[in-house]
């Protein structure tokens, strides 16, 4: 609600000298804290917070790791790990950030789905959903080239498959094979620049977190009723202390989960040939991306046909990167005017299925390519690229949803006469 | 649950779930070609874990008496048998040594130093120019078998035996696979040839299907009807451990294949993960804090928002 005045009152003289030539205490204030805030938002709105707080995890355990790391292919290997061995908290530092990145993608996750489930995505909110796009590009760009610097089997490998599908590109596959690599293979010099680039693109993300925030507080937050704001006074609560307080409730309890990874499994999540360093005359029995990879490598290799002149290569590539990008019109494709998915009962049994797909692919990508897991993956596909071209364009047509609640207020009202849950099984135990 | 399009999206479920559960039933059934590794306790297993200081003093024996004939441990330094979780980690010097002596630190440990001693590197250039021979001192790294992968390869039959600084973590199954490796050489079923210099184990990632012995396999090289494949592979290490063949200071310990296994074992692990201990017990201050924090926060969040409720 960027149209709601604001209520800062610098209070020292410093903050009134610094309020006429610089108000940035002024915008942090009308932002974070007097920042009229949807009384009913559940946790599921809680990952948002979650998410700056990774960032900035990864940003700062990067930078330690950075000072004591050599992009260098005969040395990568055993500076990370001097890092686990010989550098104080190295072993912290490097376990923190390897796990804050499963972590990162955990949360991001699921803040994509929540903003699918609630509508986050429509009119007017589209800037926000298709910077959160953006974003979740240079995470996943910024995420491949940050496997690759321990130069593990995995990282080695990994890089090669991956780079190599890019060359199946039409024209342009070579050239950006060539400029990825800087020479006829992966080598030292692709090690240099995914470090240069690892090292470069969380502050671009940063950089388009904050449009993120911008984009959604002109129009104000989404909530789980997905009607506006119709009256501040009722429907809203201040950011602080009603929003921080929770945000930091969540925080602390994701930060707990963080936590038993990081000390009690810290390689749970990894794959143990990449504690083998890597040896471009030796290829592992597997080559399998991190966990929350694949997915998106699952509908890669579920393209295993030509479909006329585009061979079965550049189709999953093609698809791979189709599974993304479809996500930036999803605005337009969504005929529905109702945001929120608790009012349209057709349409949420669907998104569960889309969960469900997301999942199994998930699951397939991790399998070797080859007989039934082929055709789940190709089925999957199928659907995930179903539930966006067909399914929401149609449901918008078809689907007769329930009434509405007047106001925010009153959805909320309505909830607390009802038993709990009995009409929404997404809602927050604490509302 | 009468609108049409539900009854579309239960029968899209039921039918997915249906094929789903026969064919991945299928798919799991063609694979498990390797015998799963045997299951021990280990005592740094949990959150509370800690490595058994003396089985991996025994397992270091083990390691430098048979294991380094062949294998590397290129990460490791003398220094670190010496330092704090190390498995001769010394708080105080032993009675005889100098009383302003701190054996703590590993450069000054008398068992680590004795240990490096043993051991000749290169140094240099002195004075002259020339490169010349020292004994390796605790800040000096293990010193490897070979000079270099060719000279590896050619003393072992063409297979390069893999540095073991990190092999816990670098394998499936972790210090259990390197248990059950070690201790699971078996005869080489009937329906397989074995090279020599060659050894089947059930427990090495392989394919024995290239081992079958002629006329076990029809012509699109399926085992005929009765024959199996048997699981498991080849590896160019003999069994490397015997009954009796290394002795250990302690008559207590039983000297067996079994024990030595589970000692080098629990030395490699350590060798692998130095830090585990002062991991975990950072990690339980910190999972106990952040509880008590997730609890003081969740009791702010019900008195903030009470005015709401």
């Amino acid at each position: 609600m960027s149209h709601h005045p604001s209520t800062y009152n610098p209070g020292t003289a410093f903050e009134r000298w610094l309020d006429k030539r610089l108000p940035i205490l002024r915008l942090g204030y009308d932002s974070f804290v007097d920042y009229p805030t949807p009384k009913n938002l559940n946790y599921w709105w809680t990952f948002g917070g979650i998410l700056a707080v990774c960032l900035v995890i990864q940003i700062i355990t990067g930078v330690v790791l950075a000072m004591h790391y050599t992009p260098h292919v005969d040395h990568a290997f055993a500076s990370v790990e001097h890092i686990m061995r010989d550098v104080n908290y190295g072993w912290l530092m490097r376990y923190v950030h390897a796990n804050g990145a499963s972590m990162f993608f955990l949360a991001v996750y699921i803040h994509m789905l929540r903003g699918l489930y609630y509508g986050s995505y429509k009119e007017p909110r589209e800037m926000p959903w298709i910077l959160g796009v953006v974003i979740f590009l240079l995470m996943m760009a910024t995420a491949f080239m940050g496997y690759v610097l321990p130069w593990g089997q995995m990282s080695f490998w990994g890089a090669t498959v991956i780079t190599n599908i890019l060359g199946a590109i039409p024209v342009l596959g070579d050239p950006i094979k060539t400029l990825l690599w800087g020479g006829p293979a992966v080598d030292n010099p692709t090690l240099n620049r995914f470090f240069a680039l690892h090292y470069l693109l969380p502050f671009a993300i940063f950089g388009v977190v904050a449009l993120h925030i911008w984009a959604f507080h002109v129009p104000g937050n989404n909530n789980p009723s997905g009607v506006e704001i119709k009256d501040v006074k009722k429907d809203t609560v201040p950011f602080h202390p009603y929003y921080t307080v929770k945000d930091g409730f969540a925080i602390a309890v994701f930060l707990t989960v963080m936590a038993l990874f990081v000390f009690f499994n810290p390689n749970g999540l990894g794959h143990p040939d990449n504690y083998i360093e890597a040896n471009p005359l030796s290829t592992p029995a597997s080559i399998v991306p991190e966990w929350y990879f694949l997915p998106f490598y699952a509908i890669l290799r579920a393209v295993t046909f030509d479909i006329g002149p585009i061979s079965s290569k550049l189709g999953g590539v093609i698809a791979m990167f189709g599974s993304i990008l479809v996500l930036f019109v999803l605005p337009w494709l969504d005929t529905s005017k109702v945001r929120s998915m608790r009012y349209r009962p057709v349409a949420r049994w669907w998104f569960f299925l889309f969960v469900i797909s997301c999942i199994a692919l998930g699951w397939l990508g991790g399998k070797p390519a080859e007989g039934a897991y082929v055709m789940f993956s190709q089925i999957f596909t199928a659907y995930y690229f179903g539930f966006f071209l067909i399914i929401i364009p149609l449901l918008g047509l078809l689907e007769t949803p329930k009434p509405l609640p007047k106001s925010i207020a009153e959805s909320v009202l309505k909830k607390k006469s009802n038993p709990p849950g009995a009409l929404d099984p997404q809602a927050a135990p604490a509302e | 649950m009468t609108n049409p399009l539900n009854k579309l999206i239960v029968s899209t479920f039921a039918a997915l779930a249906a094929v789903a559960c026969s064919v991945v039933g299928g798919a799991l059934a063609a694979g498990g070609a390797v015998e799963h590794p045997k299951h021990l306790h280990w005592h740094f297993d949990g959150p509370f874990g800690e490595f058994d200081k003396e089985a991996v003093q025994r397992g270091y024996q083990v390691y430098s008496t048979v294991c380094a004939s062949c294998h590397s441990m290129d990460l490791l330094a003398f220094r670190n048998l010496g330092q704090k979780g190390g498995p001769l980690y010394l708080e105080e010097c032993p009675a005889g040594f100098p009383s302003n002596l701190d054996c703590s630190n590993p450069n000054d440990n008398p068992i680590v130093k004795a240990i490096a001693a043993q051991f000749q590197v290169e140094d240099g250039p002195d004075d002259s120019g020339d490169m010349f021979m020292r004994p390796a001192l605790p800040a000096d790294r293990f010193v490897g078998p070979y000079a270099n992968e060719q000279q590896a390869r050619v003393a072992n039959n063409g297979a390069m035996p893999p540095d073991l600084s990190l092999i816990v973590k670098a394998r499936h199954g972790g210090a259990n696979y390197i248990y059950s490796l070690l201790t699971g050489y078996a005869e080489a079923p009937e329906t397989v040839t074995i090279a020599p210099g060659q050894y089947y184990n059930p427990y090495f990632h392989g394919d024995m299907a290239t081992n079958m012995k002629e006329g076990t396999l029809d012509e699109e090289g399926h085992p005929l009807e009765g024959i199996k494949i048997p699981v498991g592979g080849v590896l160019a290490m003999a069994p490397p451990l015997s009954d009796g063949m290394i002795e250990y200071a302690s008559a207590d310990v039983p000297q067996t294949v079994d024990q030595y296994a589970r000692d080098v074992t629990e030395f490699l692990a350590w060798a692998a993960e130095p830090k585990m201990e002062a991991r975990k017990s950072l990690g339980r201050m910190t999972v106990i804090y952040l509880l008590i924090l997730s609890g003081i926060v969740y009791w702010s969040y019900r008195e903030i928002w009470s005015d709401q409720h």
